[in-house]
């Protein structure tokens, strides 16, 4: 049960910090369909960091793994900034771009590493297993990692900045009517460029996130398995607000842990379903979320319409 | 007037389109070159060379060409993949879904030949409606209850993905993870070849799916461009509710459209594993890349069904270029990588273009004022 638990938070705390990023990136407008490759390129920054500076202490190796996924994921995601704001290209393409050309380029980058340093091997795989205790908290019986705090403090921020600032107003006004908001002074470019940027700022986090949940190495080559697109799932079922978006991430966190635990409870094992079985089920569910809350869609109004400074 | 100036080959759509997938795929080459020149520049040039040679890789002629067999065999799939993506983008839908009905093709035909011995034509039919279907459920959800045909496709990519890995399991071969080679188990699931196997050096693996292929890339293009059907697709596409307010059935034809495009994918899988080429690995972690690399041909192709079939043969003859590469330096991702950049680059396509024509106008208007000044 503990495992459970601490499984859901793990995973929920992924789910909703890239869910949140995505939450930030349609509210300016911009539909960042590349959050799978976002979080590839975080987990790569993340990854890379505990691989050359494994001699760190355990605090400011934990804030240089944060930097590095940060860093890795918000240059990313400028990909799809400066192609969909400055060129006004196909948002849904630019994104599929973006999934495939992360986990290429991760994959051949990580090869070329591990190559280099033993020409023998030939995997697209990153070991972190000592590096990884700087990540996780011991309370208790739980083994917590910081990102589920870092979670908790994104989901306050993110309510504060949207609700309460002039910059969160001001973002939003860009994705529900650029004209109007661009009318009043608001340059609707900058603001959809932080949207993406802040996308990316907790895409890459959340890519850090999942690779060293539960794990402690990973395969590039692999991506993150459709993580990214649950995300947005989650973002839709919470309706595009912060604090419903946090309670979906743990229902479907719930559900991705079970895929990882149910092995360890008798009930569930006692009905003899096959295992693939829980491992659809996050996307089964997902589907069936969709399905019921697509239809009174809260989605912001212009998400996915590129700005176009002479359009009425 | 000036008729030739404005009939100018710039001004040609058709043209411009082949330019701007010519500029796409020098960008990427060129971008994929700096990539290997970083990892290791003394040998990125014979990196390059084998990628875009690949089947020229062998010098014996006859190798050659029995290997030019083998990537036309697995363009025919990607071909099927490149129009299911189109045909749905032509009627407005984004169908990143083909990976998925692919998948579930490929299940139907291998678990039809396997488990029930059923001849190719019947294992064919099966993955046509299988991919079908599961495109047809996505249409429906998006229909119905307006979810977004992305995410959906995604989320059925990866339920394909387990429950035919689960499903294949059943026919696979006892001491690893593949499924039962066709040859040995059940001959008749082979396409035939009718003789296409003796222009290709023998390649035993050419069947009659190439030129079937081909022929549905002219269908897709007659039923686009010539038939009501077509009509009342892409004018859905366009505007939903202007479709509905001129009586067409929106949700009817939005389902249609996603049923098609699966279909479309579905044979492509049957294409490729009725071939006896591949063989399904149940312990497949990934979703078949085959659908992804589909969108990228259909943009390369300028979304046009016979420069599809160019842009398909292209995108596979990188693919498989990348196996050539020397492995000690690098990985063969570096063909996903190189097209992954064209893809982003065909994302520009229309600004390049809108650019080009604005040109043209402009030195237009500005020879129709000189010689009004006259």
């Amino acid at each position: 049960m503990s495992l459970l638990i601490q499984y859901t938070l793990i995973y929920a705390s992924v789910l909703f910090l890239v869910a949140l990023g995505g939450c930030f990136s349609e509210h300016s407008g911009v539909i960042n369909l590349g959050l799978e490759g976002v979080m590839v390129m975080g987990a790569l920054g993340g990854a890379l960091v505990m691989k050359y500076m494994s001699g760190l202490a355990a605090l400011p190796m934990m804030i240089m793994v944060v930097l590095g996924s940060i860093v890795f994921g918000m240059i990313f995601s400028l990909f799809l900034a400066i192609a969909a704001i400055n060129f006004k290209a196909d948002q849904t393409l630019v994104g599929t771009a973006m999934n495939m050309l992360a986990t290429a380029a991760a994959t051949v980058f990580v090869k070329a590493l591990n190559m280099m340093h033993d020409p023998n091997n030939v995997s697209s795989t990153i070991q972190y297993i000592k590096q990884k205790k700087a990540i996780s908290v011991h309370l208790g019986g739980f083994e917590l990692n910081w990102f589920m705090v870092i979670a908790i403090l994104a989901l306050a921020a993110s309510v504060v900045i949207l609700y309460r600032t002039r910059f969160g107003l001001r973002l939003m006004a860009c994705g529900e009517h650029p004209q109007a908001a661009d009318s009043v002074g608001i340059n609707v470019y900058k603001m959809r460029y932080a949207g993406v940027l802040i996308s990316g700022l907790l895409g890459g986090l959340g890519g850090i996130a999942y690779i060293t949940a539960g794990v402690s190495e990973w395969k590039f080559e692999n991506g993150v398995a459709g993580f990214g697109f649950l995300a947005l799932a989650v973002m839709i079922f919470g309706q595009w607000k912060p604090v419903n978006i946090a309670l979906a991430a743990l229902l479907f966190g719930l559900l991705r842990a079970l895929s990882n635990v149910y092995t360890g409870f008798h009930g569930l094992v006692a009905l003899g379903l096959p295992s693939t079985l829980y491992n659809m089920l996050p996307y089964i569910i997902s589907l069936l979320v969709l399905a019921i809350a697509s239809t009174n869609s809260r989605a912001p109004k212009a998400e996915g319409i590129p700005y176009d400074k002479g359009q009425r | 007037m000036n008729t030739n100036e404005k009939k100018s080959l710039l001004h040609n759509d058709g043209f411009q389109t082949l330019l701007a997938s010519l500029i796409c795929i020098a960008l990427g080459l060129l971008v994929g070159y700096i990539v290997l020149i970083c990892i290791n520049p003394s040998e990125a040039n014979a990196a390059m060379i084998a990628i875009l040679k690949n089947f020229l890789y062998f010098p014996r002629p006859e190798v050659a060409l029995e290997y030019f067999g083998s990537t036309l065999v697995k363009t025919a799939p990607l071909l099927m993949c490149t129009l299911s993506v189109l045909f749905a983008y032509k009627v407005g839908l984004f169908n990143i879904g083909a990976s998925g009905q692919y998948t579930v093709g490929a299940g139907l035909a291998l678990y039809l030949a396997l488990a029930w011995q059923m001849p190719w034509y019947v294992c064919l039919i099966a993955a046509m409606i299988g991919g079908g279907l599961l495109g047809a459920a996505v249409g429906a959800l998006k229909a119905y209850r307006n979810v977004n045909e992305v995410i959906a496709s995604i989320m059925f990519n990866w339920i394909s993905l387990y429950t035919i890995n689960t499903l294949l399991t059943k026919v696979k071969e006892s001491s690893t993870t593949y499924t039962g080679a066709l040859r040995t188990n059940n001959p008749s699931a082979i396409i035939p070849s009718l003789g296409l196997s003796s222009l290709f050096s023998g390649n035993r693996y050419v069947t009659i799916a190439i030129p079937l292929a081909i022929l549905f890339a002219i269908l897709v293009w007659f039923v686009m461009s010539k038939t009501k059907l077509g009509y009342e697709l892409k004018a859905t596409g366009f505007n939903k509710n202007a479709a509905k307010y001129a009586g067409m059935k929106e949700k009817k034809n939005i389902i249609l459209t996603m049923f098609i495009s699966g279909c479309l994918a579905g044979l492509g899988a049957g294409f490729l594993y009725l071939s006896g080429i591949e063989q399904w690995t149940c312990a497949q972690t990934s979703v078949p890349g085959m659908g992804f690399n589909g969108i990228a041909a259909a943009f390369l192709g300028g979304l046009h069904p016979i420069g599809s079939i160019l842009s398909a043969f292209f995108i596979q003859h990188v693919t498989s270029g990348g196996s050539y590469v020397n492995k000690m330096v690098y990985a063969s991702q570096i063909s996903d990588l190189i097209l992954a950049i064209i893809i982003y680059f065909c994302s520009f396509v229309f600004i390049f273009k809108h650019l080009m024509n604005r040109r043209i106008q402009e030195r237009l208007t500005m020879a129709n004022a000189k010689r009004g000044g006259e």
